[in-house]
């Protein structure tokens, strides 16, 4: 599945990135890399974007984006 | 000999607070990404400090780290200080690993560190320097011995000869391509085995023909795309970040924790995020309208004081009444009534924005604004841009700068002088006071500005989608938000720094153009070729359009007038209508209510007149401002048109409803 469909709260791992240029460089910057565990904070009031935890930060992603990242969801939540 | 250090870092990691305790200067710091959008430079020792805007990476995406980049390969600064935030080190280590590659002499400053503990973080800094082969220095955001560490650890750096860069293994092929290249690069300026790297990811960098051939064919030989190749490289990098936050680091890296999740669950959540948001607002409205009434009665008072004083001064002097006329009824008069109406509400507005931006607030602005903006092919930061706007247009122009891409930046500096900046304010109020909220309280006005308000943002969406239809044409571009964490704003520091910064700043720069006008328009007003001056044979002349509008030629002409700063509008106004020349000074809104009935003004001039203050051509400032951020007439006369063609369009249908 793609990290758009991750839903707040869930935990998942990404296991790739279907993007170019500028956006995949910037969030490997960010350290949104492959085998890097991220979680869906919450959506913005309107729906889009939303917010996820990536290495120890929160950062907003719109769905456009987001529906290009595979990730896989952890069965459980993350405590 | 004064030796130049660079601060780099990651966006929201107290670089620039930093930057102001080592320095002393008060550059503004606010915590969200994009602050620093040019270098600021300041003195500290023997060093001079320059402070890059922050950056994730040295890969030129964005324009601020193009700034901070094209700043470390200058080769001016002799050490680079990275500061990384202790609570997602990992992140950090990033830009240290890419400036070792690029700089010889590099300190890295642990930023943090307090904050980090109380979220269970501990970072050891010796174990960190080994590994990196850098100094390490560990500091808190505000323990007074951070800064003489900080400074011991720089003045260590000259202690020994430069280091050589170092670069992380990029693996077998790659390192084989570089061994090949690097003799080939030795001549050239920039870093050879840096500038081998860059080539190899295809980026188009000045060097000899021969270096270019010899990456293409070392890339060819690999079988490898340029992006293949950066690919490589940010995988290596990241696996060296993670190395040595191993190393390192103990307990789980999380500068986003659980109170800022609980807060965001407020800010940003379905059901709060817009009632807050607008709470907020009118909050802010209020205080400015309740908090300003006095101090503006007191300050008019105060220069009425001083005038008579002048005009004695004046008298003694037996001076010729021309020139007491020019100095005194023009500039003077002019300056007073700028001071006395838009002093205290800026010195109420400004600290609360500043008070809000250091919080962390703003950032949950535009992310929870960003919708709209999408469906406008726009850029969610826009509405950062829109906020600086609402204190001065010129700021929030200058500031769409954290806007990536061309289009979208574009988008944002020709919609920004929709949102009213603060010297609209007293005119609106006034206005809004006067004929819409006549008795009482505070209250009323105060809801009635945040409604303007909200339609003007309202009209920012539509002027943005209608120019990204026609004229900006183009797909939305990845949007990536950083939601820093929550900070408990540090009040006193707040206030002190946002009065001097930002309140005087504008002041002084309204104050500048006022005196200046406020002579020409008694120039206008006393020349009477013919018995008529200037000033209301110009007003008769613009009549018949501003009526057609709502308005009257008075109204249009003070508009005209008031380009320099818009402030000056009421007063110019009340100047046409009382054409005896001089301004006189603020004499009450019940005293200024009764002249504008006199002239025939009714609900529907009002209105008109509220709808053209948000909508027409911005100030002169603000004009030139565009014409610099964008090189471009076309697109400064564009920023002063679009705003007019729609007030009019606005006031013209509002009129005709009307009658």
């Amino acid at each position: 599945m793609t990290l758009e469909n991750l839903r707040p709260g869930q935990t998942g791992t990404v296991l790739a990135l279907r993007l170019e240029g500028a956006l995949r460089r910037r969030l490997r910057d960010l350290g949104l890399v492959e085998g890097v565990r991220l979680r869906c904070l919450g959506r913005s009031p309107l729906g889009d974007p939303s917010a996820y935890l990536i290495c120890g930060a929160a950062i907003a992603l719109r769905k456009t984006d987001s529906r290009r990242i595979e990730v896989e969801v952890e069965p459980w939540n993350a405590p | 000999m004064e030796r130049t250090v660079a601060l780099a870092g990651n966006p929201n990691v107290g670089k620039s607070t930093l930057f102001n305790r080592l320095t002393g200067l008060r550059q503004h710091t606010g915590n969200w990404t994009g602050k620093t959008v040019s270098t600021a430079e300041g003195r500290c020792g023997a060093y001079r400090l320059v402070d890059l805007p922050g950056t994730y990476s040295l890969l030129p995406h964005s324009e601020e780290e193009r700034v901070a980049r094209d700043y470390l390969l200058r080769g001016e600064a002799e050490a680079v200080v990275v500061v990384c935030d202790a609570c997602c080190l990992e992140r950090n280590l990033n830009l240290v690993l890419q400036c070792r590659e690029l700089c010889q002499r590099v300190l890295v400053c642990v930023n943090l560190l307090d904050e980090a503990e109380r979220r269970g973080i501990r970072v050891d800094c010796a174990a960190l320097s080994r590994g990196l082969g850098l100094p390490v220095v560990g500091v808190t955001a505000r323990e007074k011995g951070s800064r003489q560490r900080l400074l011991a650890a720089l003045d260590a750096l000259w202690g020994t000869p430069a280091p050589a860069r170092r670069s992380p293994p990029y693996g077998e092929g790659l390192e084989t391509a570089l061994q090949h290249m690097i003799p080939l690069a030795e001549g050239e300026r920039l870093p050879a085995r840096w500038l081998c790297l860059r080539l190899l990811a295809g980026e188009s960098l000045p060097a000899s023909a021969a270096l270019q051939r010899a990456a293409e064919a070392e890339r060819a030989a690999l079988g490898l795309t340029p992006s293949e190749v950066e690919d490589l490289l940010s995988a290596a990098l990241s696996a060296e970040a993670t190395r040595l936050s191993a190393l390192s680091v103990t307990g789980e890296e999380q500068a986003y924790g659980r109170r800022d999740a609980r807060l965001d669950r407020v800010f940003t959540g379905k059901i709060w995020a817009f009632p807050v948001m607008l709470l907020l607002l009118l909050g802010i409205c209020y205080l400015s309208i309740r908090g300003a009434n006095l101090p503006s009665e007191w300050l008019s008072v105060g220069f009425d004081k001083l005038e008579t004083l002048l005009r004695r001064g004046f008298a003694a002097l037996s001076a010729p009444p021309w020139l007491e006329g020019l100095l005194l009824d023009g500039a003077y008069q002019s300056l007073a009534a700028v001071v006395s109406v838009m002093l205290p509400p800026m010195a109420i507005f400004f600290p609360l924005f500043t008070l809000l931006e250091d919080a962390g607030f703003l950032p949950r602005v535009a992310y929870n604004l960003d919708r709209p903006f999408q469906c406008c092919h726009a850029c969610g930061k826009q509405s950062l841009c829109m906020l600086m706007g609402l204190g001065c247009n010129a700021v929030g122009v200058t500031g769409c700068r954290i806007i990536d891409s061309k289009r979208e930046r574009l988008l944002a500096i020709l919609t920004n002088s929709i949102t009213p900046c603060n010297g609209r304010f007293p005119l609106l109020i006034a206005l809004l006071t006067m004929f819409f909220a006549a008795e009482g309280s505070a209250v009323l006005p105060a809801v009635l500005l945040s409604l303007v308000l909200v339609g003007s943002v309202l009209l920012t969406f539509a002027a943005t989608a209608l120019l990204s239809k026609t004229l900006l044409r183009g797909a939305p571009t990845p949007f990536v938000l950083e939601l820093p964490p929550y900070r408990k704003p540090q009040v006193g520091k707040v206030l002190l720094r946002s009065l001097l910064d930002r309140t005087l700043f504008v002041l002084g720069r309204a104050a500048a153009v006022a005196a200046p006008a406020g002579a020409l328009l008694w120039c206008l007003s006393s020349f009477r070729p013919g018995g008529e001056s200037l000033l209301l044979r110009l007003a008769v002349l613009l009549d018949g359009p501003g009526r057609f509008f709502g308005l009257d030629g008075a109204i249009l002409l003070a508009f005209l007038l008031g380009l320099p700063a818009n402030e000056t509008v009421l007063p110019i106004l009340l100047m046409i209508y009382r054409a005896a020349g001089g301004l006189e000074d603020a004499a009450g809104l019940g005293e200024i209510h009764t002249l504008l009935l006199q002239q025939g003004w009714t609900g529907v001039t009002a209105l008109c007149t509220v709808i053209f203050t948000v909508l027409h051509w911005p100030c002169s400032t603000t004009l030139l401002t565009v014409k610099k951020e964008t090189d471009s007439w076309k697109w400064t006369a564009l920023a002063a048109l679009v705003p007019t063609v729609m007030g009019l369009i606005l006031c013209a249908a509002v009129a005709a409803l009307g009658q």
